[in-house]
């Protein structure tokens, strides 16, 4: 009897009541959220990992605000089937400069985190204009706005300032020509495709949507599909270079 | 007592001062609407104008309208309830709610036969996904939850809400957030992150909202009659508390400017994926499941007149609930990028909640002991008692499904999608159909319902949907999963992914037709529920104000 009276004491003062919710709730949220910033090992250090070019960023807003995390993940996991069917198991750096996660949680559609250079960007751009023109049995909406949309990127040189504020290591040079390159990257011609490449190793410079007019959404996306999963060289990727 | 000079009339303090406040944001929403980076942000901008021109016009005109003294916090003994927030917040979630499940209905339809997302960018299955989402879980739970709790708060500690404008602006600004929210996904708005997909500027106005919550539900515990706080407070504060931590660690953002809707997270990639996770789990555990309890806790023992089964067993259930709870969250990131040791640690505390859960379960069942015949003809007591069945059986199948082995199969299929709707349909919606139906005789006066038989026809046509809903959804799910790793005799991958997809379509189909009856149910609730309000008959006198507090059983 004594053992359940005290619980009286949490009954008649709210103010304890609440600091006693306060304390619980805080536990488990602490011991397993704070440690992932300070152990190494929660992000092992892999070669060919950078941020996003501004293009790939305007894209990957796109896909976000299209809400392709609904039905898409971003995660290969470590299992037999998944890496036969996708490719490479993802790690932990390949997301790291990913604000927010798109690992998603439902896969109506495949796994998209290994579809760079998959499929042409003539596929892509038919496959989001109509998706079932080159998959008769998808599911998927049409997103025939993306290639008549002008790319509103105005902004982009903020995006990514803010970025860096968060330690995204955007340089200042990239600050300065983000939103030129923006439209060096949509065209293959560009006299600064290679300058472009240098500052974002491995980055494709290209016509995405096959419309020279003017840079779509459909530019942007394509470009942030066609780099998902490639910065990685898994030929030279090795698996034991970070145990201890 | 001689009074010499009749009071004068004032504004209070609260008065001018959020009079004051909503003109100030009147006008930092028209300078930010003439300066906004896109169209859809003005829009956002100018609906924030005009809320706040509209309140400051309502906080003055109210002024002008009221009698010269505050109402009083009691009249001849008995506390002078404030249930016209309560009212508002319950009208809002039978309406919400009928919005909420008509959209899923729709997304489920889309996913059987996508022309219906019209090649349209708004109606488009992802962008309407987050709009279901949260128009049933923050829109139709958060009222019920608002009402309830405002309701339950004022009647177990026998005083009145405090403040006085506050109530209203709690109910008034939460379901701005939801329009605001709302129209962003519409709009193409979005953070990006599941069940916290408003942006900052809706996150900002939300945590104003919910420290006025707390205030006003920590106030009136304050101020209470009864020595103990009942354990449905206890349950509510927990809620309201963890919510407010949660939304802040999970929506803490840097926007890009204020002109701007578009914000960047300060966590990244495995550490955003926990931390979503963190919240996204608990948003389940504290949202829709301890708010929800605390409805358990107050409404089936009123409506049962049974005191609550075990006094001890609620308090256990509280505290290790709600210590367990917290930890359940990397149960959604099992075989990604994220450490083992999270892992494992989400999935041993996600078992364990396994016991804490049946704990409540029981709890709230056993509180029928002696009254079990009611359930023969009480529909509304049934709706809450098998609310707690369901309760029960997603609470076992959560765990389970939390365990890596199992999980290697069901994550990313619709098992997810069944599981969760258990919960959601069956659990949540439920036991806020038993509040609604508690609720509405109460709050205006009236003997009893409209129509009893057409709660009972609710309460079958609904159940029947959830049926088709959760099986269609585990042969779907499994089959899906099973598929994905099938392997031919010669060791090559049996489908290729799209014909996994078009597997799926009956049991999209039947899924849809479940959604279907869930939407009908809610239709015939809302009539009822017009019907109480408008025709119902009333009761004589006013006696429920001396009701005696609940007390448990020892």
């Amino acid at each position: 009897m004594s053992f359940w009276s005290r619980h009286k004491i949490f009954e008649t003062n709210s103010i304890i009541l609440v600091l006693g919710v306060l304390i619980v709730i805080s536990i488990g949220g602490l011991v397993e959220i704070v440690p992932l910033f300070y152990l190494k090992s929660t992000i092992e250090k892999v070669e060919g990992i950078r941020p996003y070019t501004p293009l790939e960023l305007a894209g990957r807003n796109i896909y976000v605000r299209e809400g392709c995390y609904n039905c898409h993940s971003q995660m290969v996991r470590p299992l037999r089937d998944e890496v036969e069917r996708y490719g490479h198991y993802s790690l932990a750096a390949e997301s790291m400069y990913d604000r927010p996660f798109q690992w998603g949680s439902k896969r109506t559609g495949p796994d998209l985190a290994r579809l760079g250079n998959k499929y042409s960007d003539d596929w892509h751009r038919d496959h989001l204009k109509d998706p079932r023109a080159v998959v008769p049995g998808s599911i998927m909406p049409s997103y025939p706005w993306l290639e008549q949309n002008e790319l509103d990127a105005k902004a982009i040189a903020q995006d990514l300032k803010v970025q860096a504020t968060l330690g995204v290591p955007y340089s200042e040079e990239m600050l300065k020509k983000a939103e030129s390159d923006i439209r060096t990257q949509a065209n293959a011609d560009d006299p600064n495709t290679t300058d472009l490449a240098q500052r974002y190793p491995n980055a494709q410079s290209r016509n995405f949507d096959g419309n020279p007019q003017k840079v779509t959404e459909a530019d942007a996306l394509i470009a942030y599909l066609q780099m998902l999963g490639t910065q990685v060289d898994f030929k030279l990727y090795d698996n034991k270079a970070n145990v201890r | 007592m001689a009074q010499a000079v009749a009071p004068s009339k004032g504004m209070t303090f609260g008065e001018a001062g959020s009079a004051l406040a909503f003109a100030g944001l009147a006008l930092l929403s028209i300078i930010i609407a003439a300066k906004a980076y896109t169209p859809e942000y003005a829009f956002h901008a100018y609906l924030f104008a005009a809320a706040s021109v509209a309140a400051t016009f309502a906080i003055v005109n109210r002024y002008y309208e009221r009698p010269v003294q505050l109402p009083p916090q009691t009249i001849a003994g008995k506390p002078n309830y404030n249930m016209g927030p309560v009212k508002f917040a319950t009208i809002a979630s039978v309406i919400w709610g009928i919005a909420g499940f008509t959209i899923g209905l729709l997304i489920a339809l889309q996913l059987a036969f996508p022309a219906l997302n019209f090649d349209t960018s708004w109606l488009s299955f992802g962008r309407m996904r987050p709009l279901h989402t949260s128009a049933v879980i923050f829109a139709f739970g958060g009222n019920v939850l608002i009402a309830s709790s405002f309701y339950v708060v004022q009647r177990t500690c026998r005083a009145r809400l405090v403040g006085d404008i506050t109530p209203w602006f709690v109910v008034l600004g939460y379901n701005f957030f939801i329009v605001i929210a709302g129209t962003g996904y519409l709009l193409g708005i979005t953070q990006g992150k599941e069940y916290a997909e408003p942006e900052w500027y809706a996150d900002l106005w939300l945590t104003i909202v919910w420290v006025a919550y707390l205030l006003v539900f920590l106030g009136t515990v304050m101020r209470r009659k009864e020595p103990h706080i009942y354990v449905a407070n206890w349950f509510y504060l927990a809620f309201i508390l963890t919510i407010a931590v949660l939304h802040l660690g999970n929506n803490a953002t840097i926007p890009v400017s204020l002109f701007s809707p578009k914000s960047y997270i300060v966590w990244s990639g495995v550490q955003d994926a926990l931390v979503q996770w963190w919240y996204g789990h608990n948003a389940v555990g504290f949202f829709l499941t301890a708010g929800f309890l605390a409805i358990m806790y107050y409404f089936i023992p009123k409506r049962a007149e049974r005191p609550v089964y075990s006094y001890r067993l609620s308090i256990i259930h509280f505290w290790s609930l709600i210590f367990m709870y917290i930890w359940a969250g990397p149960h959604h990131l099992h075989y990604t990028a994220l450490p083992d040791w999270a892992q494992t640690l989400g999935m041993v505390f996600s078992i364990m909640l396994w016991m804490p859960s049946w704990g409540g379960m029981i709890n709230g069942l056993m509180t029928l002991s002696g009254a079990w015949d009611k359930l023969r003809t009480d529909p509304v007591l049934r709706l809450m008692v098998v609310s707690v069945a369901f309760y029960g059986m997603s609470t076992f199948e959560g765990p389970l499904m939390s365990v890596k082995a199992v999980n290697s199969l069901s994550h990313y299929t619709d098992w997810t999608i069944g599981h969760v709707h258990s919960g959601a349909l069956g659990w949540v919606a439920y036991v806020s159909f038993g509040a609604i139906y508690c609720l509405v005789p109460w709050l205006w006066n009236k003997k009893e319902l409209y129509s009893m038989k057409a709660v009972s026809w609710h309460f079958w046509i609904s159940t029947l949907g959830i049926v088709l809903y959760i099986s269609s959804m585990w042969v779907a799910g499994i089959l899906q999963g099973l598929m994905w790793r099938a392997y031919t005799g010669l060791g090559f991958l049996e489908y290729s992914f799209i014909e996994t997809v078009e597997a799926m379509h009956p049991f999209y189909v039947i899924r849809a037709l479940g959604g279907a009856l869930f939407v009908a149910g809610s239709l015939i609730m809302a009539w009822n529920v017009w019907k109480t309000i408008s025709v119902g008959q009333e009761v004589e006198e006013v006696p429920q104000a001396t009701q005696p507090a609940l007390i448990a059983a020892e």
